[in-house]
């Protein structure tokens, strides 16, 4: 035993003060740490929607390009190939998933007891919210940028015909997108993984949760000829709202793809974007409910 | 909002009761800890001990009864309670692929230190708990003494007035348990109120100034070790005589003495009260007869010996491993 402790002179803290209103920038940077710590999830996690592409979307596109082919086309349509397509559909999935995923961190904290210390410090409980949903909104961006750039390097017409500040906008309007629809479904995996005991039970509900929102949305084909409830479900379904964001930002107003015709007003794209908006304030609130119910011990 | 009164209890409970469903947990349990000192709960796991602690750190919400800690009541001012108080939980709640600076310093931001102290209270706890050269591994490759080293480190971060251990060395070997100790004790002395749960006899006994028995969400008794031992009144007098049959005679007539054993060279005595108070009287009433006394040996109860008497048994089966192995090893090899 060496070192004496100054003592007295208690923490001049600021709990609940102004600087307070920082604590989910702490979670923010602890999340950061484990992304970047964790190589193989990095990478993967980095990897991952690249080989979508390459994979699924090379070998799909070869096929839909030629049925589509023949398909007649209004004249002066801005025709784009499945690629270009079923990018945006790509960046939406790739989000969906990762921000699903986002709050198992909150689980396995829970269940290893880490949990503990931050429910025992004076720290408000939606600071572990936001600060997941910050960290979770940075990994999407990154993600979203690679697809952009990998998908050009593979031939998709990202940002085709753009002018420079047009292309900036659209980076811009896509990592708005993105950020909405990734704070609503990273509060919903927040609530859930707070909530739950077993990360296999997360993972079942996850799994269920993945299924109707992604095929049920306009991320790989048209939704147009859905049959009538399924059709409902596609055009209010979050994932929607966010690819025709995306589209628009990535692609524009006006084109043809999979011998379907696009519009999109700005209209259409503000009326998307308060969806989200509404979606995401709503999984918050459903967050904000467990987390002050949650009894971690 | 301070608390009005300096000499007031540190933390004072009264009435506590917690279920949970059908099962009373915690069963009318009142007791305070005074300023400065090292109260200890010990009993077995599943007598109520961690769901008192959960209630006294805010885990948990209080169901009846009052709780203060730090002088302000943990349902209404739980945030007050959090700033003063630092928590070494029961099993290692460390991050693993966290630097064990990295854990002071997320602690540190959690409480909102400023950067400046949180730097300098980093370096000394580093020091204090002998982890400089450890600063930047990963804490899954501490051993389990380093880890708990640094848990205390990291509930002594934000100076809090009260530090509370939950079984702090459990599953530490008996060396580093001892040292454990020996911070534990030196923390205490700078000033920091220590509260602590165990199921360790040695370790209440060792560590504490007054110790809770707790069994079944009651208290059963509360004291110091010695008092505690004391009330048995069953403290042990081992005697060898010039006339072991003449003493053992005179001494059934001695009111406090209240059963003698046989022993190859001796006899030993139980007495009814604290036996250094009953010895000179032994020792007299020997004398006077002219009976030679070649050894005395007084035995003072255990804690074990304690922990047997008030709650009736030795420590239950779920948990207790190591004591009980303890028990369970084949006497005479």
């Amino acid at each position: 035993m060496t070192k004496a402790l100054h003592l007295p002179g208690r923490c001049t803290c600021d709990p609940g003060g102004v600087k307070m209103a920082y604590g989910f920038f702490t979670i923010y940077w602890r999340d950061m740490i484990r992304f970047v710590r964790f190589k193989t999830l990095l990478v993967s996690s980095l990897l991952q929607p690249a080989l979508w592409m390459a994979f699924f979307g090379i070998a799909m596109s070869s096929n839909f390009d030629r049925l589509t082919a023949g398909m007649p086309v209004p004249a002066g349509a801005h025709v784009v190939g499945y690629l270009t397509f079923m990018g945006a559909g790509i960046i939406a999935m790739t989000t969906l998933f990762t921000s699903l995923f986002g709050g198992i961190v909150i689980l396995f904290d829970k269940n290893w007891g880490l949990m503990r210390e931050i429910l025992a410090s004076p720290m408000d409980r939606n600071h572990i919210i936001f600060g997941i949903g910050l960290s979770g909104v940075t990994k999407s961006f990154i993600q979203a940028i690679i697809i952009m750039v990998f998908g050009i390097l593979i031939g998709a017409a990202f940002f085709a015909g753009f002018t420079p500040l047009r292309t900036i906008v659209g980076i811009c309007g896509i990592l708005t997108f993105v950020g909405m629809f990734a704070l609503g479904f990273l509060f919903l995996s927040a609530a859930i993984a707070i909530s739950m005991e077993s990360p296999e039970g997360l993972q079942g509900v996850i799994t269920l949760l993945t299924m109707p929102i992604f095929f049920a949305s306009n991320a790989l084909y048209p939704i147009d000829n859905f049959p009538e409830i399924l059709g409902i479900i596609s055009v209010y379904n979050p994932m929607t709202l966010l690819i025709t964001g995306i589209r628009y930002f990535v692609i524009g107003p006006d084109f043809v793809a999979m011998g379907h015709h696009y519009t999109y007003t700005q209209g259409d794209i503000l009326w998307s974007f308060a969806g989200l908006v509404t979606f995401s304030v709503i999984m918050f609130t459903f967050a904000y409910w467990r987390f002050q119910k949650a009894v971690v011990t | 909002m301070e608390p009005a009164d300096p000499e007031s209890p540190i933390i004072r409970v009264e009435n506590l009761r917690h279920s949970y469903g059908d099962f009373r947990a915690v069963d009318n349990i009142s007791f305070s800890v005074k300023k400065g000192e090292i109260f200890s709960f010990l009993g077995p796991n599943g007598a109520g001990k961690s769901t008192v602690i959960n209630i006294l750190i805010t885990l948990l919400a209080r169901q009846e009864g009052t709780a203060i800690v730090a002088g302000y009541d943990v349902t209404t001012h739980p945030q007050q309670v959090r700033e003063s108080i630092g928590i070494v939980f029961q099993d290692i709640t460390l991050d693993r692929d966290m630097t064990v600076r990295e854990i002071l310093e997320f602690h540190g931001r959690l409480y909102n230190m400023p950067d400046e102290m949180r730097k300098a209270r980093i370096d000394e706890l580093l020091g204090l708990v002998q982890l400089e050269a450890k600063k930047n591994e990963l804490t899954k490759r501490l051993s389990g003494g380093m880890k708990r080293r640094l848990e205390i480190a990291r509930g002594l971060m934000t100076r809090p007035t009260i530090l509370f251990l939950d079984e702090p060395t459990i599953g530490l070997d008996p060396q580093t348990r001892m040292r454990m100790w020996e911070y534990i004790k030196n923390v205490n002395s700078e000033g920091t109120t220590i509260f602590l749960t165990t199921h360790y006899m040695d370790e209440a006994d060792q560590l504490s100034d007054r110790i809770s028995i707790i069994d079944h969400g009651r208290i059963v008794i509360t004291g110091t070790s010695g008092e505690l031992k004391n009330t048995l009144g069953r403290d042990l007098i081992y005697l060898e005589t010039s006339n072991n049959g003449e003493a053992v005679r005179l001494l059934k007539g001695v009111g406090e003495v209240r059963d003698i054993t046989q022993k190859p060279a001796g006899f030993v005595l139980t007495v009814h009260e604290d036996g250094t108070k009953v010895l000179p009287l032994i020792i007299d009433t020997l004398r006077k007869s002219g009976i030679e006394i070649s050894t005395i040996n007084l035995k003072k109860p255990t804690m074990d010996d304690v922990f047997v008497f008030y709650t009736g048994k030795e420590l239950r089966d779920e948990g207790a491993a190591p004591a009980r192995a303890l028990h369970l090893r084949p006497r005479g090899r």
